[in-house]
Formats: structure tokens, sequence, C-alpha cells
């Protein structure tokens, strides 16, 4: 049955999923007014990429982990540990930047096989092994840096981070190549949805009015525009936001379109049915923990170049931000439900929250308590969304 | 004139969609062991939650007179005030708390708001000697087995000064020297006047046990027999539950199949499961059958048979353990260690309880599927997500299923439509045998004929098919050849032609000699 649907259904027919951007654009409006725009200003959303980068690559781990129904309190631990033998490798030993690199993703691969272990062949509950790695990975991490911070960086290191691909195009006060890319980016998205949307005519499924179709185009459009125009206006694209692109891409990809992806979801939603059509638990499980590992790495790296020294307290509470950013992002707490892209969203509202906070000098305790209620909030509408869609079954 | 302890007057019980139970009376006498038979499904169990509160009053209609008084309880709690207990085929102790805990579970014996532990385990001790029970009281009850731990219940029964005790099959899973003790402690206790109502399968312990037995069949009363007869006319009681059981035509629910039956398919030899937890129970013992191409197969057994993990043990291993036995696929022993290495031997599974094994309740019918045979929709690591939908459409229009898009929540469906949700996931691997347990569980007439049209086509197309049902009209309906199974062994190989009611529930509740 091809057919089209108009705005309202649109909202109404997934709430869950609808509800976080119509929250996300609240926020931004109400902390653009808070701040008298001092948020979306140039140079504070440059600062917002780079801050909150790391807690967001956590999130799209955490994300796939919490789908299939588990939980994993080590990620800060291992963000500071990956940091940890980068440092060591590069100015410790003087090694080569990317041999620093490479050690740290090797370590987070380490720690990802060490957990899926306990957790996919014993069948420890993740909430224990994870507990527990979170206390051997920040002693590890204190043993490696023989408790002292190191630093800095060479220059290469920090540029993972702190650089910008900037002036390639040329601009007069701003960056052209910024600009560019982000219409390229436009023009591709525009393309790919108007060929979703012909297929899934062939196949007869239904799609929203063409009117609609372009609006909604139009609306990306002009956002992720307007975006890049501050930052064309301050430094320029940062390497970061790249590198967070292209893991929200194909992370929504394989959670989407790949058999390992389904299985997560057929996992959290019911683990004896997945059994029973043949998914290999165990192996997923491990998968999905090694994958945990690696983007703790690549975490743990972007920080320590960040901040441009590893410190053994480095990414302490980090593992809250980021079970914080897919529980707000959409994520179901009992599995099953969640996406990659709402767990980015959830990670944004958080970032734009405590960013709009600082700027406005609101101390930390208060933070923490507007944070800790809107947790508690999103997580509510979830639940009351559940119960409001079985009562209408 | 003996009293009635307990009269139960023209209860009809609805759940949307469905009579449970029609105008059903149940009259039962003061001091006696009343047995209540009948299949599964027939509406023994709902009847005793009316009775116990379970349901609440209001819920059905008709009247419980309880020691000649009008009662309508509207809990459980309202009837254990009365002193009517019921035990669950489920037990429902703690197991990480001892027997004397468990005994006094909400009932604690306290001494100034403190529990008084020299207290609770004196008398828990008293009361273990009571059901015989020959243990410490500090126990823990999961170290225990069934067998005591059904005493456990009774026990903890005896604290609430219960007169009518209700029985949901205490012995289904218990071996014959425990069954053998229980039901000797339930006739001790018919002398102390305390009356026990059992609800069994095992007609050969009812015949042993009970002073009278009322059969219900599809939700109402056939007869209640009086058992208390000379020894001569003993052997005429079984025979005449079992008729009383199944008295029901078979109708023409049934549609005709022209399936061609071709080679063998699948055979298992000498087939033994143990159950998972307790491993000096066998659960499977020695089971040897075969089914052919084009042929459908039915599993005829009650509860607590061996039927589902009989099933469960040969597809993957996914039940059981110590699993020993040869399976065989046209012809050749083959290994299923794992479900994946089963699905790709060519057998499906339709569990019996679809909710639980069978779907993913919160996607969508398309994930669901496609969730048995996803690399058929991949193409280089990427899912078609338009061919998917292609696929469930195909299915729905083929198998009926009524639903607005296959991108609709599976767990919304109704169960008829649910089911077919399940079948649509299992063809879609296309196998080579299809094991169907409970294929029309909780599925109303219409949808039931529907699959048993598919199971039909199914058979037409060489596909080798096991039905596995609790439903005698079921499986007489629909197999060309029956296995009975009772208490883990196959105790007979039907023809269908042969078949009769009576003859099928003979076998399946006969008894290990």
């Amino acid at each position: 049955m091809a057919g089209t649907s108009n705005i309202k259904e649109l909202l109404t027919r997934n709430l869950r999923q609808s509800g976080i951007y119509i929250a996300f654009v609240f926020i931004i409006v109400l902390f653009t007014i808070l701040t008298g725009g001092a948020l979306l200003s140039p140079g504070n959303l440059t600062n917002l990429v780079l801050q909150y980068s790391y807690i967001l690559i956590l999130a799209i781990g955490m994300v796939l982990i919490i789908v299939a129904g588990h939980i994993d309190l080590s990620v800060g631990s291992v963000v500071a540990l990956t940091g940890g033998v980068a440092a060591v490798v590069v100015i410790g030993n003087g090694l080569p930047w990317w041999v620093g690199v490479l050690a740290a993703l090797g370590t987070g691969v380490l720690v990802g096989l060490w957990q899926g272990f306990w957790v996919a062949y014993v069948g420890i509950p993740a909430f224990i092994v994870t507990l527990a790695g979170m206390l051997i990975f920040r002693g590890l991490t204190m043993q490696v840096l023989g408790n002292v911070s190191l630093s800095p960086f060479p220059e290469q290191y920090q540029y993972i981070s702190g650089g910008f691909l900037n002036g390639l195009f040329g601009g007069d006060g701003y960056d052209a190549f910024t600009l560019f890319l982000a219409a390229a980016l436009v023009v591709v998205f525009a393309i790919q949805q108007y060929r979703g949307r012909l297929a899934k005519l062939k196949y007869k499924q239904p799609v929203e009015a063409l009117v609609l179709f372009w609006l909604k185009t139009a609306v990306v459009a002009l956002v992720v525009m307007a975006f890049a125009w501050q930052l064309a206006h301050s430094r320029g694209l940062p390497v970061v936001l790249i590198l967070l692109a292209a893991l929200v891409l194909i992370y929504g990809f394989i959670s989407q379109r790949t058999i390992f992806g389904r299985h997560i979801y057929a996992m959290g939603g019911n683990l004896q049915a997945a059994q029973l059509s043949g998914v290999k638990t165990r192996r997923v499980n491990m998968l999905l923990f090694v994958n945990m590992g690696l983007l703790s790495a690549v975490a743990g790296i972007v920080y320590s170049a960040r901040s441009n020294s590893a410190q053994p307290g480095a990414g302490n509470m980090f593992e809250l931000d980021a079970i914080a950013a897919a529980f707000i992002g959409g994520a179901a707490v009992t599995g099953g439900i969640g996406k990659v892209h709402g767990a980015i969203i959830g990670g944004l509202i958080m970032a734009v929250m405590s960013n709009g906070m600082q700027i406005m000098g609101i101390d930390q305790s208060t933070q923490s308590v507007v944070r800790g209620v809107v947790l508690l909030l999103a997580v509510a509408f979830d639940v009351w969304n559940k119960k409001r869609s079985t009562s209408a079954a | 004139m003996t009293e009635h302890i307990l009269v139960m007057r023209s209860i009809t019980k609805r759940f949307p969609g469905v009579i449970a139970l029609k105008d059903v009376s149940l009259t039962v006498d003061d001091g006696e062991i009343h047995a209540i038979c009948g299949e599964n499904g027939a509406g023994k169990s709902t009847l005793m939650k009316v009775l116990s509160g379970v349901e609440p009053a209001g819920s059905y209609e008709g009247e419980i007179h309880y020691r000649g008084r009008p009662v309508s309880f509207s809990s459980i709690n309202e009837s254990e005030a009365e002193g009517i207990v019921i035990i669950h085929q489920e037990l429902a102790l703690v197991p990480h708390l001892s027997i004397a805990e468990n005994i006094f579970l909400g009932n604690e014996q306290t001494r100034g708001g403190v529990i008084s532990w020299h207290e609770t385990n004196a008398r828990a001790a008293e009361l273990m000697a009571r059901v015989g029970l020959d243990e410490n009281p500090v126990t823990l009850v999961g170290q225990l087995g069934v067998g005591k731990q059904q005493l456990v219940e009774i026990a903890k029964a005896l604290t609430k000064n219960v007169s009518l005790l209700i029985l949901d099959e205490p012995t289904a899973a218990l071996n014959d020297d425990d069954s053998e003790h229980l039901l000797g402690l339930i006739r001790g206790l018919r002398d102390e006047g305390v009356t026990s109502i059992i609800i069994s399968h095992k007609l050969g312990e009812i015949a042993a046990v009970a002073d009278a037995t009322t059969v219900i069949r599809d939700g109402s009363t056939i007869e209640t027999i009086d058992m208390r007869v000379p020894d001569d006319e003993k052997s005429t009681l079984v025979p005449r539950i079992i008729k009383g059981m199944v008295g029901r035509d078979i109708d023409s629910l049934y549609p005709e199949r022209h399936a061609e039956i071709g080679e063998e398919i699948f055979r298992i030899e000498d087939w033994h499961v143990t159950h998972p937890t307790q491993p000096d129970r066998l659960l499977v013992d020695g089971a040897a059958l075969n089914v052919r191409a084009g042929e459908v197969v039915g599993i005829a057994g009650l509860m607590g048979a061996g039927r589902t993990e009989l099933a469960m043990s040969v597809f993957g291993h996914s039940y059981g353990r110590d699993i020993t036995g040869t399976a065989y696929m046209h012809g050749k022993p083959v290994l299923m260690r794992t479900v994946s290495e089963a699905i790709d031997a060519g057998i499906a599974y339709v569990s019996e309880d679809r909710k639980q094994f069978g779907l993913n309740l919160i996607q969508d019918i398309r994930t669901n599927v496609t969730s048995a045979a996803l690399s058929k929709v991949t193409s280089r690591g990427w899912i078609d997500g338009n061919e998917e939908i292609a696929v469930a459409e195909r299915y729905r229009s083929s198998l009926n299923i009524k639903t607005p898009t296959v991108m609709a929540q599976v767990g919304k469906l109704s169960g008829g439509n649910q089911q077919k949700v399940v079948l649509s996931k299992w063809l879609y691997t296309e196998p080579d045998l299809l094991i169907l347990d409970e294929p029309t569980r909780g599925v109303d007439v219409g949808a039931k004929f529907e699959i048993y049209s598919i199971i039909n086509e199914l058979a037409e197309a060489g596909k080798a098919i096991i039905v596995i049902s609790s439903e005698l009209p079921e499986v007489m309906g629909l197999a060309d050849r029956i296995y009975t199974l009772s208490t883990g062994r196959i105790t007979g190989e039907v023809a269908a032609q042969d078949a009769t009611q009576e003859r099928l529930m003979e076998l399946m509740t006969m008894e290990r000699e």
C-alpha cells in the first residue's frame, strides 16, 4: 500500500525518536536566549565540538552495549589507560606519534577481549565485569604512568584533536573549504534521501509527501550550512569533527544494516528468541566489548591529544556521561531499543546544557543537579511512552 | 449424609475472545480427596483460580458456597484466611532461603517485632515431621529436590490452618518414590480432616487415591464419578475418565491434504536428554522416531511428558544436558550442537511459547521475519532493507497476516497473527523439517484453520513436519502417524487411521513399570 504521511503522522508515529529532536531544539533555543546568543557564536560552537567529542565517541559504543542489554562502567578508566599507553610510547620512549596511536588502539582491543571473555564466555553480568574493569584499568593507568602526568605530546599528536583544516581554498575572514565540504555533504545527503525515497516507492512503501520531503531536506541543509558558516568564521573545520562524523556514519550503518547490528537488537529484544534463531550470542557479546574497547581507545587518544598530557586521573566519570547520552537519546533501559544518532543527540543535549550553564557562570554543583534531573526525566519519558504504546495496543 | 465443604455452581468465566468456563459446577464433600481431570486447556486451572480468588469475584458469573456460606474472594489472601490453600505446579518457594524461612514466609514468627529464630525453626521442625520431611530446618530450599520442595509447600500450607488444599499437578515433576510419598501424605491429611482437590493427568494415581473425580472438557463439567466402588469395578474407572476427557467429535476443522509421502527426511535413535539442573532426572529416555517427506507426524503427550524437551534438544541442543543419541538427516548422521548448525542442517523449530522463545515483540514484523535467515537479504555485508520488506510482504499475503503494514510492532498483533509471523520466520529459512510445538496454542478458531491449511501446503510441497500437541483431535486431524510420549518415553506409534482418542490417551498416561 503506497501512501504519503503528513506532518502530524510523522511526529506522532515515533514519539520516542521525534521527541528527542524536539527536546534538542528546545534546549538550544533556551540556552541561546539565556546566554544572549553566546552559545551559537563561532568560537563557542568550535569549542563545543572539541570539548565533548570524546564523550560522543564513547556514546556510540555505549548505545550498542546498552541495546544488547549490557552496560559498561569501565570506559572512563580505559580512556585514561589508552591515553597513558600512548604517552609512554610517544613521550616516554620518543617513538613517532602514530606508534602511540596504534599502541593505544591495541590496548583498547586487549581490554575489550578481556571484558568480552568474562561477559560472553564465563557469563558474568557486564555490570560486575566492567565495575571490576573500572578499578583494574584505573590501577593499571597509575602503574603505566608511574603515578605522574606525562606531557607535552608532539605537535602531530596534538593535531588529532586540536587541528583544523583551514585555508585550503582561501577565503577572506572565513574558511571557504569548510563551506565547500558542508555544501558537498548536503548535496550527497539530498541525493541519498531522494534515492531512498524512490526505492521505497518501488517497493510500494509509504513515504512522506514530496513537499514535506523537500521541506525536511531543506531544514537539514539549512542547519548544516549555518553550523558550517559559524565554524568557517572561527578556526575552520576541526579534524576531530571529521573523525566523529565518520564514526557516526560507519556505526549508523553497522547498527542498522549489517547482520552483526541486527543481532545486537535481536539479543536485546529477546535473548532466548535470538538464541533460538541461530544468533551466536557469545560471539556478538565478545565483538561488542572489543568494539567498546576500541572506541574507548579512540576517545582516549582524542582526550589525551586535547589535554596535551596523560594523567592518572583522566576520564573520570566519562562512563556516566556516555551512559546518560545513550539513555537521553532514547535507548531503552531493558535493551533492544536505541540508535547511534539518538545517542549522539543525547550527548549533544548534555553538551549544550553543560556548555550553556558554564557560559552563564552557573556553578558546578548546580550543573550537576540539572544534568541529573534531565537524565531522570528522559528515562521517565521513555517509561511513560512505553506504557502509552502498550495501552494503545 | 456427608456435608459439602465446597459447592461451585454455574461458574462462567470469559476472557477476551474466549469462554474459558461455561456453566461449570463442582461439589466437594468434606474430608474427601477430589480429583479434577481434563485435557490441557480444558479449564481446570482457571476453575481453581476462580475458587482461590486469583480471578477476583465479579470477573466471573456463578456462585461459590464454602462451608455452607456464599463466599466471594477477591484475592488469594481472602481465600487463605478461610483455609483454602492452593499449591501451584510451579512452586512458589525462595531457593536462597531456608526451609523454615520458606514455611513462615509472609507469616514470620516474631517476638516484639523481631523474628524469633528459635521459635521459627522449632515450629518448622514440627511441621516437617508432620509431612515426613527429614531435613534440617535451616537447609536452603534450593538444595532440596523437587519432591522435598513439594513437601515444604504443604508444610507451609499447614501453617495457614488449611482445610481445603488444592494441588495443581503435584506429581508432574516427581519420580515414583516421591509421588508415592506425597500421595500417602495427602491420604494422611484426609484422615486428619483436610479436604484435598488434586488436578492430575496421571489417571493411575487418581484411581488409587481419589474418592471422587470430576471430569472437565472444553470448559464444561462432564460428570463427577464416585471412585469408592468395589474392587472389581475399579478397572472400569480409568476408561470412563478417558472417555469423558476426550469424548468430543472431530469436526470438519481439518482441511484435506493430498501429499505424496516420499523418502525419509529425519530420524533420531536412542535419544536421551537429562534435566539441565537436576542431573538425576531423565527427561527423554531412549526416544526413536522418524519422519518422511510430505508426511505429518504427530507427537502426543500430556504436560511434562517431555515433548518440548525432545524437540528443543534435537534443535541444536537448545534444552537439557548430556544429550546422547544419533540424529539423521536424509539418511546421514548430523551433529547439531548449536542452533545455527540445526538451521544449516535444514531444521526449523516453532516454539510453543512464541512470546518467550519465538518473537522479538518490540520489533516490527519485517525484522522478525528475516531474523533467522538474515544472510538471504544481505549482499556484500549490507542488509537490503527494501528487500526485507518485500520478503515480509510476501509472507503477509501468502499467510494472510492481518496488519496494515509489515512495519507494525509484533507485540501489537493478535495471537494468531503472531503465530503466522513466527511461521513466516521459519519458512524463510527454507527448512526440510519443520517441528511445530503446539502450533495453535492461544489462537482463535479461524486462524487455527488457516494454520492447518499452511501445514498441509507445506507437506504437499514435500517438507517433513512434526506436530507436537496435547490436543488429541488436533494431532489426529493433522497427522499421518502419531507417536505417544509419556514420562520421557515413546510409548506407542499409531497410524492415523487406527488412532482413537481412548487408545492414545491410554498410551499417553502409561506410567513407568
